[in-house]
């Protein structure tokens, strides 16, 4: 029923034909590559392994015993069908009460009991791409601009900016200070976007962050809530992997902070946040816009027409977040995995010679693999992102693809699968880094060889033009890396 | 309800603030006098009787019966790596088995007369979605949709809202049945034209809400010819396809599309949900079926914003794939949805009042207009004041439906037990009975103005 027609192409909207939807990006190569050979330890030892995926199914037993020991949570268990009529009819736009409850809960348990969240400011949403998408909509009209630090998450372009028409206007970090977000960044993107006469309505950031996994501290998080003020723009703080903060610093939420800075004006705070990550469901579409602001509330409210949280899940996880002791245990026992399973990746890599930015959060690492670049470029970073894909077989995402202004910087997903699928991934990387050293060896003697046999034909005039910087190998003859000493 | 600020107020959006959600309309003093005073068959057999919304509350006991005998729908089968697979599923393209159940479904509701290909299956949660989707797809902010009036309430935010996008009227009337002439929709076409607005396709409801009627096989290819010959879309809005009273009596598009061979199928687009015949509003789950590969591919993406919960998906490819609890749950409800209506019509017709003759949805269309002081829509909604408050019965005045023609209203006869019917019909005769003898006069009561009310209630527009 091939139904395709190229002249029909006109007839569809500008939105429906441009390429925001970000799907034409060149790193979805990698997903490809794992689509033809997806790794299985058994089936397919020598598939790609999937490490692109920010997914956390390290506590799924936890939650199928509560779903076992909960019968009556469900609505068609028998335990639970007497619920059925009331819940399959329910599509108020509040949400259950019950639901919102729940979820209000959670968020306040997540950030250590410090804030408590009002139930009535809890709007839902298909999940955080569609919070992110209504925050937008709410508070940007086409043309208008929001400061995003990079490295950020991908989708962005997509969720923030496709049906909405805003623009993103990146403020760059690096690596020169653990890619923390410094005034003078937001205060260079800011100045540049009026240059530009961009009308910049906000900034939104994410925190904890991804890619980097790191949380914001407290002295920064005061200086963005100042600068925002200053300016008189919002602040959007996507918290969607608050409870995946398995060491110290401990989470601070934006919420906390405010309630530590009285000048502060609510009406331009906004938190998006989701079930996704922190509890593993991305499935069941829970997504959560919470405003300081009464009418942002009620304008996001409206739009939930357009992506509520079914009933039938919010009626499940209505009961599961209500489970206090459930719930105490869930997040004690997720830091704990995590931060296992983060130590044993990152210990890892470390003996390899490879290492990642010191991180507390997240279900990834931040991979510096700026040593193994042949050029530090963009074109570089791809070039040995290719290697890796389809040689090494692992699906990592390269920086570019989160608008890193530096090359060689990778995220590398560790949550998604089990400890022997990790070992394997260490093994290979740590296959793939000796053979690179290997291979720096061999560059060394043969540039040496080179250069004896050019020394022995040409004139001195010559050797000093042969050794200029520009020509040099970047594996030059002075080791610099721990592996090629080893 | 505001904070006071010292500083400047940061602007919000041009959406936030301006109120193309349609919810500042006064039709919501219905829904408060619902919600103090609802009716209740025991405890305040004198309350408000809710007939403004269109649920289907019929048929409930089938589903929980096929619930009761299939365990596995409410596990996520395979024991452990059920669940963990099924909660980790947001592969926008749907559980493959969901798709394949919904285009069976449509198949089915169909009688077979139209095949579905699973794979031009997109998921939404819910037909809200899917309109707005799909009219982000279509249309530049700032073209026109045209669409039949009486319509939707609800169609002025899904399509309208944050699209930017039009809504022109193809008016219809009571001359002919309400039904959808190539005059009419030629004139709204000029009028477009007129407003140098462009036009960029027809969206229709059929089986029509809120006529409560099927649109015949010579109109809709009428206007099938018409969309061609404009080179725009065809939007089908068929969310109540499996609420027509007779599997016969329904044609879908997708039918005359079959029988053309699908010759500029490629414009043409359906939106289905199980909202309504399959009584679940609260799941959100809706579907776009497009014959046109492009939108397909860009809907699919954009359905991110508004996936269906893989739970949801799961539980329901379970039960949508058991033909024998299809077969029989479409022949029920349709059964038991005749005998509602004709139960409603028979009562009306003995209280002196006609309706359009309907064959399908959960209401019926009411014409009052013998009863308007004033053929004003001023008129009908004092009619309806009185209705509310004397009468106790929250219907649907035809002006928020945007009708052209005063004194029709929409009324639900679905989302109630036969007994409180009864009691409906019983308060209608009545009141007929006291206007035949007296006139007495009804206060003119306040309109709902207040922001604060509106929102309260506005979340329960179906």
């Amino acid at each position: 029923m091939g139904l395709g027609n190229e002249e029909s192409h006109q007839l569809l909207s500008n939105m429906a034909i441009n390429d925001k939807h970000g799907e034409n990006s060149p790193y979805f190569d990698g997903w490809k590559a794992y689509d033809r050979d997806p790794f299985h330890p058994t089936h397919n030892p020598q598939g790609v392994i999937q490490m692109g995926l920010a997914e956390n199914q390290l506590c799924f037993d936890l939650i199928q015993e509560w779903i076992r020991n909960n019968p009556e949570a469900s609505i068609c268990t028998p335990q639970g069908l007497h619920n059925f009529r009331d819940v399959a009819i329910f599509q108020d736009y509040h949400g259950l009460p019950r639901f919102r409850n729940g979820v209000a809960k959670f968020m306040s348990k997540v950030n250590g009991g410090m804030v408590k969240f009002e139930a009535d400011r809890i709007v839902m949403s298909g999940g955080a791409t569609g919070a992110n998408e209504v925050i937008m909509f709410c508070l940007a009209d086409p043309g208008d601009a929001f400061l995003i630090p990079s490295p950020y998450y991908p989708a962005y372009a997509r969720d923030l900016c496709w049906r909405t028409g805003v623009q993103i206007i990146p403020v760059h970090t690096d690596s020169s200070n653990n890619f923390q977000i410094t005034k003078e960044a937001l205060e260079t993107a800011y100045k540049k976007a009026q240059e530009d006469n961009l009308n910049v309505k906000g900034l939104l950031i994410t925190n904890p962050s991804n890619p980097l996994g790191t949380t914001l501290d407290r002295k920064t998080m005061k200086s963005l809530v100042t600068f925002i003020s200053e300016k008189n723009i919002h602040l959007v703080c996507d918290e969607i992997y608050a409870a995946t903060v398995f060491s110290t610093p401990s989470f601070v939420s934006v919420s906390e902070i405010i309630q530590e800075m009285e000048f502060c004006n609510r009406d331009l705070i906004h938190i998006v946040y989701s079930l996704s990550k922190d509890m593993g469901f991305p499935g069941f579409r829970v997504g959560i816009v919470y405003s300081y602001n009464d009418t942002v509330v009620s304008c996001a409210r409206k739009m939930s027409s357009f992506g509520l949280v079914s009933s039938q899940t919010q009626h499940v996880l209505a009961s599961m977040l209500s489970d206090d002791d459930f719930v105490d245990r869930f997040l004690a026992e997720s830091s704990r995995r995590l931060a296992k399973r983060h130590n044993l990746f990152t210990e890892g890599l470390e003996k390899m010679g490879i290492t990642c930015l010191p991180s507390n959060a997240g279900l990834f690492c931040w991979m510096n693999l700026r040593s193994l670049l042949k050029e530090q470029t963009v074109e570089g970073e791809m070039k040995l992102w290719r290697v890796i894909v389809n040689e090494v077989k692992l699906n990592i995402s390269p920086g570019s693809s989160f608008s890193c202004s530096e090359a060689g910087w990778y995220r590398v997903c560790f949550a998604n699968m089990d400890d022997e699928t990790m070992e394997v991934a260490l093994r290979r990387i740590r296959a793939f880094v000796g053979k690179e050293a290997k291979k720096a060896v061999e560059v060394m003697k043969n540039m040496q060889n080179i250069i004896k046999s050019l020394r022995a034909n040409f004139s001195a005039r010559f050797d000093e033009f042969i050794m200029s910087p520009s020509l040099r190998s970047p594996h030059s003859p002075i080791p610099h890396s721990s592996y090629v000493k080893a | 309800m505001g904070l006071e600020i010292e500083q400047p107020c940061v602007e919000l959006s041009n959406i936030a603030v301006s109120d193309t959600h349609g919810e500042n309309s006064p039709y919501f003093a219905g829904w408060k006098a619902y919600d103090e005073n609802r009716y209740d068959e025991f405890t305040n057999p004198s309350g408000v009787i809710q007939m403004g919304l269109a649920e289907n509350q019929v048929s409930f006991d089938l589903v929980e019966k096929y619930l009761e005998q299939h365990a596995e729908a409410s596990t996520w089968g395979k024991g452990a790596t059920g669940f963990r697979e099924n909660a980790l599923f947001q592969d926008y393209h749907g559980l493959k088995s969901f798709r394949t159940a919904m285009a069976s479904f449509m198949q089915q509701i169909r009688g077979g007369r139209a095949k579905f290909d699973p794979d031009r299956v997109v998921l939404t949660a819910g037909a809200t979605a899917a309109n707005e989707l799909l009219t982000f797809i279509l249309a530049n902010p700032g073209d026109a949709l045209l669409v039949p009036t009486p319509y939707y309430p609800g169609f002025d935010r899904d399509l309208r809202w944050r699209t930017g996008v039009k809504i022109i009227p193809i008016h219809c009337n009571s001359s002919n049945n309400f039904q959808i002439s190539p005059q009419a929709l030629e004139a709204a076409y000029q009028q477009a034209q007129s407003m140098n607005t462009k036009v960029r396709g027809v969206l229709i409801t059929n089986p029509s809400n809120p006529l409560g009627a099927t649109i015949q096989r010579s109109v809709l290819e009428e206007i099938l010819d018409f969309v061609t010959r404009k080179n725009i879309h065809l939007v089908s809005d068929e969310i109540y396809s499996g609420s027509a009273f007779s599997g016969d009596e329904f044609v879908s598009v997708a039918e005359i599309l079959e029988d053309r061979d699908y010759k500029n199928a490629e414009r043409v687009h359906i939106v289905y949900s199980l909202s309504k015949d399959l009584g679940l509003p609260g799941f959100r789950v809706g579907t776009i079926y497009s014959y046109n590969d492009k939108v397909v591919t860009t809907a699919r993406r954009m359905s991110s914003f508004t996936l269906i919960s893989s739970q949801t998906q799961h539980l329901l490819a379970t039960m949508l794939s058991d033909k024998e609890f299809t077969e029989g749950y479409i022949k029920t409800n349709r059964e038991r949805l005749r005998k509602r209506y004709e139960m409603i019509i028979d009562g009306l017709r003995r209280a002196g009042i006609e309706c359009l003759k309907g064959n399908a949805g959960l209401f019926c269309w009411m014409n009052l207009s013998p009863l308007l002081e004033k053929p004003t829509r001023e008129g009908e909604l004092e009619l309806w004041n009185s209705i509310l408050y004397e009468v106790r019965l929250n219907i649907s005045p035809g002006s928020s439906c945007h009708c052209s023609e005063p004194g029709w209203f929409r009324v639900c006869f679905a989302n109630m037990s036969e007994q409180t019917l009864e009691v409906a019909l019983d308060r209608i005769r009545n009141f007929m009975d006291q206007r035949a003898t007296a006139k007495p006069k009804i206060p003119f009561r306040k309109i709902i103005t207040d922001q604060a009310v509106i929102d309260m209630y506005s979340c329960l527009l179906a």
